[in-house]
């Protein structure tokens, strides 16, 4: 791109002239377009020298850009960080933010859309060259607003030294919600109760782990346009009667809530036998686990489902063309196929468009490392993730409510019917003014 | 006339040497405060649309939220939990470390050490402490054949294992003040009980805590004020769960403010807690400073 603009640009030039700004490399009096993002990092692991490495790599390939990437904590944090910098008059020109908070950003008229600043036919086709399960979180009436990057499904990730010592076949994950439960109580009561059978995370997003079993048992908790929720469905209610179920009946699961940050530990000091988690932790787990694990889709009941999950890049208001121009260049550049394999391959992330993993490199992996195949393969079992007008509100409802029915203080019926009722409340002005 | 010229002087010089504080003070606390009074009688634009004055309403919404009051509920007990525990500990350790014992400056700084890291840092050490299956805790009750407890997980625990953190990284700040406030004691007075033949027990009801009370008064309000001003660990430890079992005023303002959006609602949790908190201080100013012996 930068190569194709320098000759244009120098087309007048003698090749005197051309030689000699060639020779002067990166010092051309080129005045630089400085962006700003803020990203976030939600998983453990140095992801943070990962984004600086290609970020630098870029700025050597277009020294006509500086890119100021700020790592800014988890997705909560990093929103806060941008919203609180566009207050104080100072916005990001992109930033990588939680899928979901595409509703809360076009509230805040904070963001606008990729077809604003697409120009040519080639960049139309590379907007659509994503897989569509991960555009839904970025899309609304037609317009898209976020552009997938670090993007995850939850799978199961399963000890196959533990299966064996508990007399299950090693390589043969659980198909189904009963199977899961039994193989979970079979490792339990073969280890003396030294060794939980599953952990599903309930700290940090339990809404989203609470989706994929309402998925999984055939029910979509929220309408396309994020004005609705539907928490008190008798198919949301078993599906929570089917997770408490897990440490309440199975004895399979520890009781009360499992923390989110440190639940990798627990899988890789083997305390679980299985694990529920996104598979941004993946390639962490394969640096660290002493034993032979193997990951799989997640168990179905009456089909097959995770939601997505994860962070896109968000183009911010109040900011140049030339600004929006570079940044989209900068995207562009981060999606590449190449790229997207590569940052797959260093984290587990999935790789963002079916090109990435038409890859060489990612070929290579997947062939080696068939785990890594799992999160594409579920993409068309993927729903997309919970995401409302008042998201925070609602996420926090449901969150309660999955909390307040592990913990044993209300049944799920009655959590959910509260959690309804509360997100209710929050949605009212929304679902009116459709 | 030359006399009043001088006066008014006098009063300018004041004035003016009062200047920076007044400044200061005037932009970062009573601006924002009148801010946020302001903001409470707001509800947020709706879609682009400009803030909609409504009164009180936001006033009678927060009377009828279930949750504040839960989170209020949970602050008051944070506060209970936390501010006479870690003040004795202070004091225990100080009284300790002030004695004479081997290995003395060694001992103060390890009762020191947790004062130095960072909130965030400690919790991130407590979290692994406090870990269901691999935490320090549970292995600890494993070795004795004791069944571990879901230390954050459980929200009957939850609340009190944030106590004892609190405690642990707040205690030993503490016993600084008052190893200070116990060298300035003079020796004499020790050595006249000694004379007279007073116990151990009485000369420290007698004399020791008395002289001490300035600075039992300063550490209880810092204790306080850092009941309602410190919840970094929150962010680390629980995030307020699990369903609120340890959900705190100031992250319940948080979360309003940055996760709902919603910050006009933040504004009134915030005038209501300021409320709450000048009330306490007036009281303890009025009530408590009258008894407290300063030398």
């Amino acid at each position: 791109m930068n190569a194709r603009f320098t000759l244009t640009k120098s087309g007048r030039m003698s090749a005197m002239a051309l030689v000699g700004l060639l020779a002067s490399g990166p010092l051309t009096a080129q005045a630089q377009t400085e962006l700003t993002m803020y990203y976030p990092i939600s998983v453990g692991g140095a992801l943070t020298d990962v984004i600086d490495g290609l970020v630098a790599e870029f700025e050597n390939e277009h020294p006509d850009i500086s890119v100021n990437a700020i790592y800014a904590g988890n997705y909560d944090d990093t929103r806060v960080r941008a919203m609180s910098a566009i207050e104080a008059g100072n916005a990001p020109q992109l930033s990588v933010l939680f899928s979901i908070d595409l509703f809360d950003l076009l509230e805040q008229d904070a963001i606008i859309a990729f077809d604003e600043v697409i120009e040519t036919d080639e960049e139309r086709e590379w907007l659509d060259g994503f897989y569509p399960g991960l555009m839904e979180n970025g899309q609304i009436d037609g317009q898209t607003y976020g552009i997938p990057f670090q993007r995850s499904t939850i799978v199961l990730y399963w000890n196959k030294d533990a299966f064996e010592a508990a007399g299950l076949d090693p390589e043969t994950p659980p198909e189904n919600w009963e199977e899961m439960a039994e193989m979970a109580a079979a490792v339990r009561e073969a280890s003396g109760g030294e060794q939980w059978g599953v952990m599903v995370p309930s700290t940090g997003y339990p809404y989203w782990m609470f989706q994929a079993f309402a998925f999984q048992n055939g029910h979509r908790l929220m309408n396309e346009e994020g004005t609705e929720v539907y928490f008190d469905d008798p198919a949301a209610i078993e599906a929570l009667e089917y997770w408490v179920s897990l440490s309440r009946d199975h004895q399979a699961m520890p009781d009360g809530t499992i923390e989110w940050g440190t639940l990798r530990q627990n899988f890789i000091e083997q305390a679980s036998a299985m694990m529920w988690h996104t598979t941004g932790n993946l390639t962490a787990v394969r640096n660290e686990a002493g034993f032979d694990f193997g990951v799989a889709m997640l168990p179905m009941n009456t089909q097959r489902g995770s939601p997505t999950g994860g962070g896109n890049f968000y183009l911010f208001k109040d900011s140049s063309e030339e600004e929006q121009r570079a940044a989209m260049t900068f995207i562009r550049w981060m999606t590449d196929p190449e790229r997207a394999a590569a940052w797959s391959i260093e984290t587990g992330y999935m790789g963002v468009s079916p090109a990435s993993y038409e890859t060489e490199a990612l070929r290579n992996y997947v062939e080696e490392f068939a785990p890594a195949a799992v999160a594409r393969d579920q993409l068309e079992h993927a729903t997309a993730e919970l995401a409302t007008y008042q998201g925070g509100r609602v996420r926090r409802a449901l969150d309660n409510a999955v909390q307040a029915a592990l913990t044993g203080q209300m049944s799920p019926e009655e959590a959910l019917k509260q959690a309804q009722a509360e997100a209710d409340a929050a949605l009212r002005r929304y679902a009116r003014s459709r | 006339m030359l006399i009043h010229n001088a006066d008014r002087r006098m009063q300018i010089y004041g004035a003016l040497l009062l200047l920076p504080a007044a400044v200061l003070l005037g932009t970062f606390a009573y601006l924002p405060t009148v801010a946020t009074l302001i903001n409470s009688f707001f509800l947020p634009g709706f879609r682009g649309a400009p803030p909609e004055f409504v009164g009180l309403e936001n006033y009678t919404v927060l009377m009828e939220d279930r949750t504040f009051w839960r989170v209020a509920r949970n602050n008051l007990l944070y506060a209970l939990g936390t501010i006479p525990t870690s003040i004795a500990l202070a004091l225990g350790m100080a009284l300790f470390v002030n004695a004479r014992l081997p290995g003395r400056g060694l001992v103060r700084m390890a009762y020191f050490t947790p004062t130095i890291l960072p909130m965030i840092a400690a919790a991130n050490i407590w979290m692994f402490f406090y870990a269901p299956q691999i935490g320090l805790f549970n292995k600890l009750l494993g070795a004795l054949g004791l069944s571990g407890v879901n230390w954050l997980g459980d929200p009957g625990v939850a609340l009190t294992s944030v106590i004892v953190m609190t405690v642990w990284k707040e205690a030993g700040f503490f016993m600084i003040f008052y190893l200070a406030a116990l060298q300035s004691i003079p020796p004499e007075l020790k050595e006249a009980s000694d004379l007279e033949g007073t116990s151990r027990w009485s000369f420290f009801w007698r004399v020791t805590f008395p002289l001490l009370m300035p600075t039992t008064l300063f550490v209880l309000i810092n204790a306080l004020i850092n009941a309602v001003r410190v919840v970094d660990h929150l962010f680390i430890l629980t995030k307020g769960g699990p369903n609120n079992a340890t959900n705190l005023l100031l992250y319940y303002v948080y979360e309003n403010a940055f996760s709902f959006f919603d910050r006009t609602y933040a504004a009134t949790i915030t005038v209501v807690i300021l409320l709450v908190l000048a009330m306490v201080a007036t009281l303890k100013f009025t009530v408590i400073d009258r008894r407290t012996h300063y030398q």
